[in-house]
């Protein structure tokens, strides 16, 4: 039996396809790689390839443009403004959905996922629709001379609007996961419900908070459809690195464009390398 | 990086996407006595907290997609309607809707096998293949046009040049949706019970067979969470494709594209309309697969 | 009178678990909450604690009505079934976790810590994780954690629950020690009746919601309320319309005034005791004797004896049950 249905074998591992076909596994494996290789290794090595041609030098000068270090420092303030928001209103929603039960749980539940669905363009638009000039709030912020859209404030809210459910998803199933015995112990033993937080519950679900954050860094430092529509596209004032590439391309400045994408994509697989780090402590404390 | 709807922390790699019907918000914890007494001692607290998460939610979602909706029948339905069917529109529409599809399912396909690879098969290399299969989630949607356009623009090194044609549209697309089915299916496929196919393999089922009637159903909710997710996400695209495709109107226009050229052209309400179509579509997408997977839950 | 429960009822939806419950747990006493799951003893002792609370009645703790106080108000130390330790912390910290909250100069947590961890003989450990421990060191980290707030009342859900057998006894006995010791008040949440038996001064059994019986172990057992508690705290067997516990039943080869004719059925010999299975009128009994009384006796299955409850409470059997039950 083990040998004909090729269950059990010698690693451990149960191999029911593929053992007597290895046709079909070498098959399904050429498929897989070939198609991978073709949509994404080959396109990013070309980028990789084409970024770094002459050099780290062109690239380090492309940078260090006053436009480009602008472009950095905007992109840093609106994701990391972006992040902090998403971040308190990422715990503070997983708490209540976990720990609480209120009557429109199960909405806000759905609610949260809404941003998902959204395409981009229709974020910057509704945005627009409600906190430009002519929108619905429009008057009542000029009067208060504030200006939302077409400057940072309204780019942070962009931001915010795309990665507003990486927090919530990333934390809410470490906590229903941990249960809430050691919170009310903690409680018996005296504390308050805001030191129960602080050196309880916060303590065990950082890794899967730090999770969340960088997720939503890593989001937030590479929106673009949302924050070309609300951005004023103010050359060293309004342009996040995202689109200080369009803007570049556009004036057919390639190598600054391909050394600013070449940038993003090395903090994105960055991103990806600590994120997986974080999941897998996070998943052994739980 | 986007995480589809309702993912948990998981043994699946990456930041990935779960098949997970029930988020883990929808039961109670534990025994139902320890969910009660949550509520006991801090209801003040709970309606502060409640409050301000939805002040955050309205002000930064409801009340803008609201907006949106309200924008775009504020002159009428039947102005709703023509600035939906313009031929621009609506061929930008059909566009959008059919090579979205397309590629949901190619990448369907694609995806379960990637998944079955990357689950049942070893090789020298995985651990890489297996990071970085997120990363379409992680790069920013113009970088992914860069990236794409480096290799199959016009300065391609392999003469294959598919700027301006809808084949770019295509490519752009399963290029972002890549990772959906992947991460859907992977979790499920971790998880399933070996026992089943080793029965089913003691009862004369060719591998095949097996993979087709015992396996496979057990995949197909995952699978349409992740087509789902993928479709809803394709048809909103805009950085790559805008890139990719060069946007030519009747030919290469999806309707992302189209509705910021309204914008631009302060055509608000035609944006708004073409907006809640968009918006209509990908809701009722992810409305009926739940509905199917809750259907195929109590079935199953 | 250390904590007076009066006509306490709760409810969980369609499930009430309390139901009109009374209990005064006196100064001083390990109290056990004896019953089977769903009895209402956890929720008792939630109640007791404030982490639940009641739809209707009150909780005095030392006279002072705690109904309405928060947990973190009645200074009482609770010890979970599955301890809930502080995963990040270390042992000491755990323990000391209730006197930082306080604001405890370090100096006295430091010498308060120490202290317990002689107690509970955890003093090599103080800088591992809960994860590092075993189940019953993480046991006794949770006892120390709790008394180091020194507590009115100390409340132990099923605490030797989730640890094995040998590891459990050797609890038992220690905290039976250590409450010597330490007279604080304890209540002590279990389903074990051997272990509150051993364990308690007083028994409160609980089944169904509600109060079935008070007293001392040896007080429940001998004379117990009614035929639930008798079956639930000790072996039964039926002697005619009777209930009666198997080993007040006597065999003799000769007949006596109310002995009743049985035919032994089987004999099983278990050390010190010994179990004869007869038929009673066509009903199956069993009776529970010393080697002694037996080795005076021919027990072979088919042999005639006469079988007479020789002392002991007897209850009358409820006409339903039919057969023995060994509980």
């Amino acid at each position: 039996m083990a040998s004909a249905s090729g269950i059990g074998g010698s690693d451990g591992t149960v191999q029911v396809c593929g053992d007597r076909r290895p046709v079909a596994r070498y098959g399904l494996r050429f498929v897989a790689l070939g198609y991978l290789l073709v949509l994404l290794a080959a396109p990013v090595a070309m980028v990789f390839y084409r970024a770094f041609q002459h050099g780290l030098g062109p690239i380090w000068s492309a940078l260090t443009t006053s436009e480009a270090r602008s472009a950095i420092e905007v992109t840093l303030i609106v994701a990391i403004s972006a992040v902090v928001l998403n971040t308190i209103f990422g715990v503070g929603t997983a708490l209540l959905l976990v720990r609480r039960r209120f009557p429109g749980r199960h909405l806000l539940d759905v609610l949260v996922d809404i941003p998902q669905a959204v395409s981009p363009i229709v974020v910057g638009l509704a945005l627009i629709l409600v906190y430009g000039k002519f929108g619905f709030f429009g008057s009542w912020i000029e009067r208060n001379g504030i200006k939302l859209i077409f400057s940072l404030p309204g780019m942070v809210l962009a931001t915010a609007f795309v990665s507003l459910p990486l927090v919530v998803r990333s934390v809410a199933p470490v906590l229903a996961e941990l249960g809430d015995e050691q919170e009310q112990a903690a409680r018996t033993l005296g504390a308050s419900s805001w030191q129960t937080f602080r050196r309880i519950t916060l303590p065990s679900i950082r890794d899967a908070l730090a999770y969340g954050v960088v997720l939503s860094l890593a989001r937030s430092l590479g929106e673009y459809g949302a924050v070309t529509v609300v951005s004023g596209h103010v050359l060293g004032k309004t342009l996040t690195l995202t689109l200080f590439i369009d803007e570049r391309l556009e004036n057919f400045d390639q190598p600054a464009a391909y050394s600013a994408a070449v940038l993003l994509a090395i903090i994105a697989m960055g991103s990806l390398l600590i994120s997986r780090r974080l999941r897998t402590r996070s998943r052994s404390v739980a | 990086m986007s995480l589809p709807p309702n993912s948990t922390i998981d043994d699946a790699s990456g930041p990935g996407a779960h098949a997970r019907s029930a988020s883990p918000t929808s039961d109670p914890p534990a025994p139902s006595w320890w969910a009660q007494r949550s509520g006991e001692n801090s209801r003040g607290g709970t309606s502060l907290g409640l409050g301000l998460v939805t002040l955050y939610l309205s002000f930064l979602v409801l009340i803008p997609l609201g907006a949106v909706v309200w924008k775009s029948q504020s002159n009428g339905w039947s102005t709703f309607w023509h600035q939906v069917t313009t031929p621009e529109a609506w061929d930008a529409l059909k566009l959008t809707l059919t090579i979205s599809a397309g590629v949901a399912l190619f990448n369907l396909v694609m995806g379960t096998i990637i998944a079955w690879v990357l689950v049942r098969d070893d090789f020298p290399g995985k651990g890489a293949v297996e990071l970085f299969i997120d990363l379409p989630f992680a790069l920013p949607t113009i970088v992914a046009g860069v990236v794409l356009l480096s290799l199959y623009g016009p300065r391609s090194p392999a003469h294959v040049n598919i700027a301006f044609t809808r084949t770019a549209i295509t490519v752009a697309l399963l290029f972002v949706t890549l990772p959906f089915v992947v991460r859907t299916v992977q979790p499920v496929l971790i998880e399933l019970d070996r026992d089943m196919e080793a029965a089913s393999a003691s009862l004369g089922a060719s591998p095949f067979l097996i993979a087709r009637r015992i396996i496979l159903p057990n995949l197909v909710p995952a699978m349409l969470t992740g087509t789902g997710l993928a479709f809803a996400r394709a048809i909103g695209e805009f950085g790559s494709v805008s890139l990719l495709s060069g946007n030519l109107p009747f030919h290469t226009e999806v309707s992302a594209v189209n509705i910021y050229n309204q914008i631009q052209s302060d055509n608000p309400v035609g944006a708004a309309a073409q907006s809640t179509v968009l918006l209509v579509i990908a809701f009722i997408v992810l409305f009926a697969l739940d509905r199917l997977k809750r259907w195929g839950v109590h079935r199953g | 009178m250390s904590i007076q429960v009066r006509h306490v009822t709760k409810r969980f939806a369609q499930f009430t678990a309390l139901d009109d419950v009374s209990v005064d747990i006196p100064t001083g006493s390990l109290t056990a909450l004896l019953g089977p799951s769903g009895s209402g003893k956890s929720t008792l002792l939630r109640v007791i604690a404030g982490l639940d609370s009641a739809d209707a009645g009150t909780v005095s703790i030392e006279g002072s009505d705690a109904t309405h106080l928060p947990p973190q108000r009645r200074e009482v130390g609770f010890v979970f079934q599955h301890y809930a330790p502080f995963k990040h912390m270390t042992v000491y910290d755990n323990i000391a976790f209730g006197l930082t909250v306080r604001k405890a100069g370090k100096a006295e947590t430091k010498s308060k810590v120490n202290e317990l961890l002689e107690l509970v003989h955890l003093e090599k450990f103080q800088t591992r994780y809960p994860a590092q421990l075993s189940g019953g060191q993480r046991q006794r980290m949770a006892l120390a954690r709790a008394l180091a707030v020194e507590p009115r009342v100390l409340l132990l859900d099923e605490p030797f629950g989730a640890l094995d057998a040998q590891v459990r006894k050797e609890l038992r006995t220690w905290l039976r020690r250590l409450h010597d010791e330490m007279h604080v008040t304890t209540v002590i949440v279990t389903h074990d009746q051997e272990e509150a038996m051993e364990v308690a001064d007083k028994i409160v059994v609980l089944y169904d919601g509600r109060v079935q019986q008070v007293g001392h172990p040896h007080d429940v057992y001998e004379h117990p309320a009614n035929e639930w508690v008798m079956s639930f705290l000790g072996p039964v067997t039926h002697f005619g319309s009777l209930l009666v516990r198997p080993h007040d039943l006597d065999l003799a080869h000769e007949p006596s005034d109310g002995a009743l004719p049985a035919t032994v059925v089987r004999v099983t010999r278990l050390g010190f005791q010994t179990v004869v299975d007869l038929d009673l009128q066509g009903g199956p009994i069993y009776a529970q004797l010393a080697r002694e009384a037996t080795d005076r006796l021919t027990l072979e299955p088919g042999t005639l004896v006469y079988v007479s409850h020789a002392r002991g409470d007897v209850l009358p059997a409820a006409p339903a049950a039919a057969a023995d039950s060994l509980l």
